[in-house]
This record gives C-alpha cells, structure tokens and sequence, in this order.
C-alpha cells in the first residue's frame, strides 16, 4: 500500500468508528462525540487531498482544514450550550422519549 | 457600484449583527434598520447589472480562487436573494412586535436574525464549494438558535435534533468536497465540474454531498426532523425556516446536479431524485391531514411542498426549471404568511389545537382570511403564484409524457386541498366553541391587527406573484442550467 493508501484507509477506519458510535449512542454528549470523531476523519482525507501533486505541496487544503476545525469547534459550542441548557429545561440528556405534541 | 452592492448584501447585516449583540439597548432598532433597510436598493443595482450582462462576479478584496473567494449572481441566485430579503424584511416587521430590539430578549433575537440573513446571502452568493460548507453551517447555527430562543422544553429538544442532523448532514457534505478537491484540484462550482467525469469518485462525493444536504433540506424520507423544528419555533422563525432555511439546501442540490455534474450525473440518479419528492408530497400530505395541531399541519405541508421542488430533476428542461424556481419563490411568500397567521391564532387562543379552534375566524377574521388566500397558492389554484408553478410544471411532465409524475403533481394539489380546508372549516364552524385563553399572554389588539396586516401582504404577495410573473420568468429564462439551454 502506497503512503496515501494507508491514510485513507485509516480514515474510513476513523469515520466507521464514529458513525456506529453516532448511531448506537442515546446519551447526545456521545452523539456530539461520534460526530466529532467524523470530522476528524474528514479533515484526515483532506490532509491525504494535499499530498503532493507533481512535486509540490498543495497548501490550501491544510488553509481548509484549519478553517473545518475552527468550524467544527464552534459547531460543537454552540452544540454543548445548547445540550447545556436542554438538560436544565427537561432534565432530560436523550431525544429517546420524545414528546413533541406537550401542548 | 456592483461590487459595493454585492458586499453590502453580506456585510450590511453582518454588521449590524455584530453591533447588536455587542450593544444592546436603545440603539438596537437603528441597528437593525440600518442592517437591513439597505438590502433592497443593493439588489435594485445588482438586478440592473444581471439583467444587463446575464451574470454578475467578483472576486473579494481582489484574491482571485483557489486562495480567495469569488462571489457569483445569475438569475437563480437573483431570484432567492430577493426572496430572502423581502422575507428578511417583511416577516421581520412582525417579529418586532413579538422581540422589540431595544430589549435585552430583542437583542439577542435581532442579532440572530440578522446573521441568518447575511449568512444566507452569503451562501447565495458563493461559488465556492468549501465557501458553501461554511455559509451552511453559519445558516444552521444562527436558524436553530432563533428556534430555542424562547428556551421552551419543545423547542429546545426539536433544535437538539435538528442540529445533530444537520451536523451529521455537513459532514457528508465536506467529505464530498474533500473528494471533489482531491479529484479536480479546485473548489469552484462552475470549474470542477469541467474537469471531472463520470467516474466513480467523482459520482460517490456528488452522492455523498446530496445525502447531507437532502438531510439539511428535509427531503422524505430525511425529513424526520422538520416537523416538530418548525412545528415548534417562535412564528416569525418557523416563517423564516420554512420560506428560506430549508430550500437554501435544496437550491444547493440543484446547482451541484445541474451545474458541477451537468455533463456528468449519473443518469439513474434522476427519477430517484424525483421519486423522493414523490414520497415527499404524498407522505407529507397525508400526514398534514392528520395533525391534530395546526402549526403541525403547516409544518407536514412544507415536507410536502419540498417535494415539488425535487420534481426538478426528473421533469428538468427550461420548464421544470422555471417551474421548480417560480414554486420555490411562491411556497416561500405563502409558507411565510401561513406561518405568521397561525402564529397569531395561537396567542390568541393559548392553543393550535384543531379541536379548540371552532369559530375562531370571530375573533381573528384577519388571520383566518390569510390562511385561507395563502392556502390558495399553496393549493395552486388560479390566480396565485403556485398555480402558475404548477401549470408549467404539468407542461414540462406533459412535454416528456412523464404520466406518473402529472399524477403526483395533481394528486399533490387535491391532498393540499384536503388538509388545508379543513382548518379553514374548524375555524369557520358555528356554534363557535373555541374560547380565548384565560391567561392573556397575547400581543395587544392593535399589535395583532399590525402582525395580521404583515402576514396579509405576504399572502397578497404570493398571490400577485400569479397575476405578474413575466418578469421573473423571463428573467430565469436568461440564466438557465447548462443542460437546459437550447
């Protein structure tokens, strides 16, 4: 297997990993994880994309990973203030029994 | 002047976003009309300029791509600015009733508000895939928080959800683009596609980034999340989520399939495109007819209408086109003024509940008559902007002999009949037996007629847009798809 092969395939591993999480998680911290780890893999297959094309070094997908993580880190903020503020409403940290006609 | 126009249209709002969040209080009115009392005369210029030469870029701050942004306007992206605006804009009035921007509660409202509206120009503007990745989660990020503003139990858990899939819905997207650029070497919409075909990589991103933003736009069967989200938000944002929020994605689906992969999409794709917007106007139709609470009937019936708008690809030519563009403009003035009302029905009676809503039209004959002319073009009955939608649309499947389409799109229009006169029934019944809510939380009356007269000129809007649509067709006529022109 050549260089890039192996990080592809460790990023298909990584975003399997997060994907099963993501689907057998209730708890929504582990959702919001799972969904973390995706993007990791995600940003992984970017960093293979900048591999070096006809010897030289692409710099705009690492100019794009840095821009996905800061995304990604605001995303999951605002995710968390959000879960925060939900279990404090309902007492609740799943979307399990979910009610949606409580009027 | 273009280029003043075309930034003033991102960083108008954004401003103002900014300056209300950080300065709350007495100014905050002034900040929001400066944000987004301008767009209107930004867009009078830029319509001069795309009516003149057809389309309209310019790259920011002079970076040309890969390493800067280019921001590019035909007549599609023209059509939706518009539509964002005025929705911005007229649907903002109302909220100023509800969330007054010099209060703390206003504040953090406007602040919202205004960044949706400039990340959604944003968004529009793009032509840049990664650029587009970031304008969508701006969007979702600034919708979910205007739908838990209120931090009521049932909103916040429909924003959770909401927000996981669309967070889920973003990955898949930027996976796409990671292939896409691994691929093609470049993040431009309108170049990628030149330099890609139908292989298997460049088909599995093009698939990927649909998935996630069919999740996004709550196409059926991903639409799990809509109907309790904007069954369930304050009404100036079920409003705004369901004129605009949801169909961004889908006008994103559309330029990835008829623009990056116009040469390229895998043929078999098409009529199962076309049959989710099947499943999606029968299912949400049937399931609008059942709700036993009035903003979930509204909320089923844009799962519903979505689907008409995925009709597109199987029905695609220079009628489908400005068909699926005309439905998408009209379902967006109408949702919009539905909304509203139902909002006003529901502070006046405590309750949307279809069973202790009889006689209401009493006591709200404003809002029961814009239900009621905002349900004629969602119906698509003459004369409104969805009958002239779904008259070409039955030309375009009639054009193709597409048989099993026309019977979806009529069957569409007699399900939307069903469960839109029945609330209009409920509401009109005599003995009256429904009853104001005790607990008079309800704006005062002349903040209720105010909020009433908004949501009527948007019904009037969508039924103007029936009586006048030359300009826009012809317009759209002038910026279609690759794959659609003569």
């Amino acid at each position: 297997m050549s260089h890039a092969e192996v990080w592809v395939v460790a990023a298909a591993a990584v975003f399997g990993i997060g994907l099963y999480s993501l689907l057998i998680a209730a708890h929504l911290l582990r959702q919001l994880i799972a969904i973390k780890v995706m993007g990791s893999a995600i940003f992984l297959v970017l960093v293979v994309a900048a591999g070096p094309i006809d010897g030289a070094l692409d710099g705009l997908p690492k100019a794009l990973v840095l821009t996905g993580i800061v995304i990604a880190i605001s995303a999951i903020a605002f995710a968390l203030a959000l879960l925060v503020r939900l279990a404090e409403v309902t007492g609740s940290t799943s979307l399990e029994d979910d009610a949606d006609d409580d009027r | 002047m273009t280029a003043e126009a075309l930034t003033g249209l991102v960083f108008l709002p954004l401003l103002a976003a900014c300056a209300v969040a950080a300065l709350p209080g007495r100014l905050g009115g002034g900040f929001v009309l400066a944000g987004l009392a301008p767009l209107p005369l930004c867009l009078i210029v830029l319509t001069g300029a795309v009516v003149d030469t057809g389309t309209v870029s310019l790259a920011i701050a002079g970076f040309a791509s890969p390493l800067g942004i280019e921001w590019f306007v035909d007549p599609l992206a023209l059509i939706l600015l518009w539509l964002n605006t005025v929705i911005a804009l007229v649907v903002g009035l109302y909220a100023a009733r509800d969330y007054p921007p010099h209060s703390a509660r206003g504040g953090r409202f406007w602040a919202l508000w205004l960044l949706l509206t400039s990340a959604m120009n944003a968004l529009l503007l793009s032509a840049d895939l990664f650029n587009l990745f970031v304008t969508l989660e701006l969007v979702t990020v600034a919708a979910i928080g205007l739908l838990v503003i209120d931090g009521k139990p049932a909103a916040l858990r429909a924003g959770m959800r909401y927000l996981v899939l669309a967070l889920l819905g973003s990955l898949f997207y930027l996976l796409g683009v990671a292939l896409i650029y691994g691929q093609a070497g470049t993040l431009d919409l309108y170049q990628a596609g030149e330099r890609l075909g139908p292989e298997l990589l460049p088909v599995t991103a093009l698939v990927l980034m649909t998935v996630g933003l069919l999740v996004k736009s709550a196409v059926f069967p991903l639409h799990s999340w809509l109907p309790a989200a904007h069954g369930n938000a304050p009404g100036p944002v079920s409003a705004v989520l369901s004129a605009m929020v949801v169909k961004v994605s889908i006008y994103l689906i559309w330029r990835l399939w008829l623009w990056l992969a116009a040469d390229w999409q895998p043929d078999w794709a098409l009529p199962m495109l076309g049959l989710l917007g099947a499943g999606a106007i029968l299912y949400g139709s049937v399931l609008a007819f059942l709700q036993v609470r009035l903003k979930m009937m509204v909320a089923y019936s844009t799962v519903a209408q979505l689907g008409y708008l995925m009709l597109l690809f199987p029905l695609f030519g220079p009628l489908g086109f400005t068909a699926a563009t005309y439905h998408l403009l009209s379902h967006g003035l109408a949702k919009a003024a539905m909304f509203l009302a139902v909002s006003n029905i529901l502070a006046v009676m405590g309750t949307d509940r279809l069973d202790r809503l009889g006689g209401a039209d009493r006591r709200l004959p404003l809002d029961t008559l814009t239900l009621a002319l905002a349900g004629v073009s969602i119906l698509g009955l003459p004369p409104s902007g969805g009958f002239v939608s779904k008259w070409l649309m039955l030309q375009a499947a009639w054009a193709i002999e597409g048989w099993g389409w026309l019977i979806v799109i009529l069957a569409g229009g007699l399900l939307a009949a069903a469960y839109l006169f029945r609330p209009l029934a409920v509401l009109c019944a005599r003995p009256a037996t429904a009853r104001p809510a005790d607990d008079v939380r309800a704006p005062s009356p002349a903040g209720l007629r105010w909020g009433g007269i908004v949501a009527l000129m948007l019904a009037l809007a969508a039924l103007v847009a029936g009586l006048a649509p030359a300009p826009v067709l012809t317009l759209l006529e002038g910026g279609l798809p690759p794959g659609a022109r003569p």
